[in-house]
């Protein structure tokens, strides 16, 4: 599999869980925070799926909020914490 | 040595408090005579601090020490015990009667009990101007604000430190006199129970109700989100807690939310309750 077909595969299965909480399609540059979707409680749902879906721990400075507003933000997070699995 | 916090229970509310305290660099000994709930609420407390720390309402303060056990005996010098179990009086008589005995004159003792009158449990200690509530809600470590009920026997010097102790954790207290249900619990818990029951009759889906709440009357999540938060068991509990001493009907818990009781279907904790939770 060739790097942009992994991001691909990631923007995917995430975009497919999103889908669940938002009830409908999600663009994967729509601000899930102004739709709504984002809320405290599904931030964290978030966090772990994340975790436990791709193998990443997010920790320390990337907990941020920034960092889940869309599905972009989210594979870039995910694409670097695999990258480098040290620098957390 | 920074004083330490003693939490009661490591239930929903016990791991929830214990976060809020750990946060603001507080270390805290939770209680429970459950050992594998205590290692439950170990990691529930690790990924509510993360949780604080995603949505910034953690300060940037080394987090405090976690200690669990099964025994009351090591809270003697804590800054303030804080009791969250069951919302049953005969639990909360037992611990706080054991509690008083063990503490120091002086050491705020804090009912989290979201309805029971304070000078009923007073009845339970050794002095009962230094028991107080705080009803605390959830998720404790992301809402600011906490009611503060106050019994006729509470003293001035137990309302101050009362202050003091939210000042640390950044809570602003709303005082209250003693009463059944406080405001909160009496006000939202008959609402959820109306939702419920409307659920029940077939007038309309949770989901309705809840956008119908949310989007005409402002209410943030709809009160059947709220419930499921709260956890239902709690919620069936609280409401026969007010009913034995309103004696309104209004207050028995419908049908419907016994059922989801009844089935496990506890809301949050459980995986499901008026909505399905994954993860």
């Amino acid at each position: 599999m060739t790097t942009d077909q992994a991001v691909d595969s990631v923007a995917s299965t995430i975009s497919s869980y999103l889908e669940t909480k938002a009830g409908g399609p999600v663009a994967h540059d729509a601000d899930l925070a102004a739709a709504g979707v984002l809320t405290s409680m599904v931030a964290m749902e978030i966090v772990v799926f994340l975790e436990s879906t791709f193998g990443v721990s997010i920790v320390g400075r990337d907990l941020k909020l920034d960092n889940f507003r869309t599905v972009d933000s989210m594979v870039a997070l995910v694409t670097r914490l695999r990258e480098n699995p040290d620098n957390a | 040595m920074t004083p330490r916090l003693t939490v009661l229970g490591a239930g929903v509310m016990g791991t929830g408090i214990a976060t809020l305290a750990i946060a603001h660099g507080i270390p805290v000994t939770l209680v429970d005579i459950e050992p594998a709930v205590l290692d439950r609420a170990r990691g529930s407390v690790d990924r509510q601090l993360r949780h604080a720390q995603l949505l910034g309402a953690a300060p940037d303060v080394p987090p405090g020490e976690l200690t669990t056990s099964t025994s009351v005996a090591g809270c003697a010098g804590s800054l303030a015990v804080i009791e969250a179990v069951s919302e049953h009086a005969e639990q909360k008589d037992k611990i706080l009667r054991e509690v008083s005995g063990i503490v120091a004159p002086g050491t705020v003792l804090i009912s989290n009990t979201s309805g029971i009158p304070i000078d009923e449990l007073a009845a339970s200690v050794e002095r009962p101007d230094e028991l107080v509530g705080i009803h605390f809600m959830n998720p404790p470590y992301l809402i600011t604000m906490v009611e503060v009920a106050r019994g006729p026997r509470t003293s001035d010097r137990t309302m101050e430190s009362v202050r003091s102790l939210l000042d640390l954790v950044n809570r602003r207290g709303i005082a209250v006199h003693d009463a059944p249900g406080f405001v909160t619990s009496r006000l939202l818990h008959p609402m959820i129970n109306n939702a419920a029951r409307i659920v029940g009759e077939g007038v309309a889906g949770a989901d309705e109700v809840d956008e119908l709440m949310a989007g005409c009357l402002g209410h943030p999540t709809g009160p059947l989100r709220t419930a499921d938060l709260i956890g239902l068991d709690n919620l069936v509990d609280s409401l026969f807690a007010l009913h034995e001493r309103l004696g309104d009907p209004h207050y028995l818990p419908c049908e419907h939310l016994l059922d989801k009781v009844r089935a496990g279907r506890l809301g949050r904790k459980s995986g499901s309750g008026f909505y399905e939770y994954r993860s």
